[in-house]
Formats: structure tokens, sequence, C-alpha cells
């Protein structure tokens, strides 16, 4: 499996770790009231879809940063590779 | 019919025609007691003890494909009760214990074969860990025993005792772990389920829950409606999917992990060895192959096919440990769907929806508690309260703070 990093080009997916859901970017706010349910279902629950799935890889064999690559979880195929850095900001989130 | 060597002579001198197919190929009926979703192992073995042990009737198994086309069928066939948490220990030594005598209960020849287990040990810290978990299983009424490398080398001489890294200095065996022919478990089960009166049916898809008042009523199916006083889910692998028509989020990823057999030879494999520092396991099927596995791929996959990172690194892995089997060449390798769970242990529970029960989560481990499954699930089902080795694999466990994480590795489900 190759993913195109958007900095440095195709690479192979063994340099990279997983983390998973791409979700975990947007953790609950922990003053919320509902806050100890929230990070129950942040923590532990997932969707788990059996088709495009948004998900972190780390690329820890390269320059070390993190990227959400949206991945048919069927047929391996990638659609889109972004920085995570950019998606979290696109999100309000590090202001 | 029962089978026995008798019947077999028989038939062998009457040209084998009295024998008849082992279960039936029944329409679905409208309402069943219990339907079980998921006609592989742990379904099958659900529909069984429901049926003998806990005297239901009018069951019935619904299956997507054919029975036993999933992971019961594509696992590495290993049974052993290893485990060192209380929450785990109880029911896979009540497992193993059923396997010891599923034959008789089936009827069926399963091919059980306890030819042992043994988890090798490379450092002094290791050693100490799996003393300890020794000590844990034998507190639970499980057999271990630790091995010193001399004894070892005696057992298993071909292993590599003096590599770099990895040295061999003792190892961890369950004498009474072994493997089993696992196509057989499911057609045992699924004969003995049939001749209790269950109606197993095949090439029928859940395509929703029928939910009304937080009541589960039944299922839709590529079959039509199937009305039911209790559904219980048995579908590891797609656990996430099925639930997810039910309104549920799991805690649960699905992963592939790969297996691997080689061309068949000569006996020279006496038992079950894992070299868990190296990623790698392996056996030798009464058919001669060497039957290998290792980790998981790593990422969300529902793709029954691995990617060769992992093919090269569990033939390292046991290049590294067992040199001998680079002789061999592969037959053949394939991957299966596992339900990882947030804590690399399974579920079985009910829902927050009335009707509605779950079994799933299973990670890598799920044949060898097949029979433990089924039962425990049975109970559930029929008393509606957990079987006393099931108590500790409940769905809110994360909530409430009961995780049962073997390896602590927390909840990064690739890592269990």
């Amino acid at each position: 499996m190759i993913i195109n990093h958007p900095l440095l080009g195709p690479r192979d997916s063994s340099e990279f770790v997983y983390m998973g859901d791409a979700s975990l970017i947007e953790r609950p706010d922990p003053e919320a009231e509902t806050a100890a349910s929230d990070f129950v279902e942040y923590a532990y629950l997932r969707d788990n879809p059996a088709s495009w799935l948004r998900e972190l890889w780390f690329h820890e064999g390269g320059d070390r940063s993190w990227l959400v690559v949206t991945r048919n979880t069927v047929t391996h195929e990638i659609s889109q590779v972004e920085m995570a850095r950019d998606v979290a900001r696109s999100k309000g989130r590090s202001k | 019919m029962r089978y026995s060597g008798f019947k077999v002579i028989k038939e062998a001198l009457s040209g084998h025609k009295g024998w008849k197919p082992a279960w039936r190929e029944p329409d679905p009926k409208p309402h069943y007691d219990v339907v079980i979703i998921g006609g592989g192992g742990h379904g099958l073995a659900t529909a069984h003890y429901l049926a003998k042990v806990y005297g239901q009737k009018n069951i019935a198994v619904i299956e997507k494909g054919w029975i036993g086309g999933g992971n019961v069928g594509r696992n590495t066939t290993i049974i052993r009760s290893n485990y060192l948490l209380d929450g785990n220990e109880p029911f896979y030594e009540f497992s193993l214990k059923l396997w010891e005598g599923l034959e008789q209960d089936l009827n069926y020849n399963a091919m059980v074969s306890q030819r042992g287990i043994m988890n090798l040990i490379h450092s002094d810290a290791q050693r100490d860990a799996f003393v300890r978990r020794g000590n844990a299983m034998m507190l639970n009424g499980a057999d271990a025993e630790y091995l010193d490398e001399a004894q070892i080398r005696r057992e298993y001489p071909f292993l590599k005792f003096d590599d770099q890294r990895f040295p061999i200095k003792g190892g961890l065996a369950q004498r009474r772990g072994g493997t089993v022919r696992h196509d057989a478990v499911a057609w045992g089960y699924a004969r003995s389920a049939d001749s209790h009166g269950v109606d197993i049916i095949q090439n029928c898809e859940v395509t929703g829950f029928r939910i009304e008042g937080g009541v589960c009523k039944g299922v839709e199916t590529s079959r039509g409606f199937i009305g039911a006083g209790k559904v219980g889910c048995a579908v590891a692998g797609n656990s996430s999917r099925v639930m997810a028509m039910a309104g549920m989020r799991l805690p649960i990823e699905s992963h592939v992990l790969q297996a691997f057999v080689s061309e068949g030879l000569k006996p020279v494999l006496p038992g079950v060895i894992t070299f868990g520092a190296g990623h790698f396991y392996v056996s030798q099927s009464d058919k001669g192959g060497l039957v290998f596995g290792g980790d998981l791929d790593g990422y969300n996959s529902y793709a029954q096919r691995g990617n060769l990172p992992v093919v090269e690194d569990v033939c390292e892995g046991g290049m590294a440990i067992m040199p001998m089997i680079g002789r061999a060449r592969l037959l053949r390798m394939w991957g299966g769907i596992m339900d990882m769970s947030m804590d690399g242990s399974p579920y079985i529970d009910r829902t927050h929806i009335e009707g509605l029960y779950f079994n799933g989560g299973w990670c890598y481990g799920g044949f060898k508690a097949t029979p433990a499954s089924g039962y425990t699930f049975a109970h559930l089902l029929a008393k509606d309260a957990p079987h006393e080795t099931a108590t500790a694999y409940r769905l809110d466990r994360f909530k409430t703070g009961h995780m049962i994480d073997e390896k602590g590795m927390g909840n990064q489900p690739n890592l269990h």
C-alpha cells in the first residue's frame, strides 16, 4: 500500500504507524456537563465502516508528521491524503 | 443418525448408500423463540447448547453465506487456556474442558489433539511474567508447566537456541492445549444443533432489525422478515456492520490477520510453538502442513487478504526461531477479519435494546473460545443473566473502568 505524502510524495505504508479513525482529532470538551460520557465514546467507540474511512497515520519512519488518509477499508484504495495539522486547524483546533 | 465405527463398516459393505445429509435445509418460519445471526462456530455452538443444555425449542441460525465459511474456517486451529486475568482465565479453562469432551458431546470427530502449546521465553523479565501467568492459570484449575532450556532442547532440538537477539531461555507449556480440525467444529455443531431441531438457514442475509419501542421484534433478511422473541448476534469480524443496523456503535475495530500453510511434510513439529517476541507461531496439521501466523496487518480492514510487509515479517520470525522452516515451500496464505476490541477481550452481553444480545470482539482468540462462547451465550439468551465464567465480558466495561487488558496496551485495538 502506497501513501502519497503531501510533502514527501509516494511512501510505502510500512514506514507509518497506524492510529485509527481520524475523529480522534476532535477531542471532546473536558469542561462540558457530559464530559465523562463524551470521553468514553471518544476513547472507546468506533464507527468501523466497511467503506471509506478517514484515519490517522504517523510517518514514524520518515518526517514524523501526522496524516489524515481517506482509505477504503474493503479495497485499500486511497482517495485523499492531508496533513493532520491542516485538518485540525480547519476545525478550529490549535488557535 | 449416530456415527460410529460399526456404521462406517456397515456402510463400506453396502456401497456407502446409507449416508444422509448432516443437516436439513429448511425454509425460514415466520417466528422463532430465538434467532441467532451468524452461522459460524460461535453461532452454531450457541444453537447447540441452547437446544441441548438449556432445553430451548424453536431456534434458528441465519447465515449470510454458507455455514463455517468465515473465521471458523480461516483460523490456525489452536486451543489453549493460558491467560492471566481473572475475567478471562476461568472462561478459557471452561472452554478447554468443553473441547476435551466435545467429540462425545457432538458424536462427531473434530480431531481434537492435545499436543501441547509452548510459549518461548528469552529474558529474565519475560520468565517472571510467564511464571506469574502460569501460576494464575493453575489457580484457576488449568495446567501450566515451566520448562527450562534443557527440556526444550530435548523436545524441540531444531529451534535456534543461540539467537543473538532472542536466545531461548525457557518456556511456559500447557500440555492440554493443542489443535482441532476447525471445519469439523462448525459441521459437528451444525449437525448436532440440527438434530435437536434447530433450523439452520443459509444464504439468508440480515438487512435490518425491527425494533419497536426499544424492543427487538425480529430481523429483516434477504428472505423476508423473521420474527423473534430474542435475537443473538454472533458475527465477529462484521459486528460493527450488523449492530450499526440497530443503531449501535461498538468498542471494536475490524482488522485483518493473515495465516499461512506450507506444503505437506512428514511429522517434524510435535506441538504448538509461539515465539511472541518475534511475532510468529507455528504448529503442524495432521495433513503435514506447517500452519503458522503472526501479527495483524495493523490497519482497519474488511478485505479477507493481507499485504506483503506482514508476510515478510512473519516469515522472518519463522526463520529466526526455526531455521529449518526455510526449506519448506509456502503453499497457501489467506486473511480473516477480526473484531479487535478496545482491551483485547471479548463481549458477551445484553444490549440496551430489549431482546437483542451481542457476542463479539473476539480479537484473534475466537476459535479456542468457540465452545465456551456458545455455552455462555446460550446461558445469557436462555436465562437473561451471564454465565458464571463470562460475567466480565460486558459492553459497558470501559465506562465503569473494568477493562480486561491482558497485555496492558490500552485502547489501541491493533496492538492487542
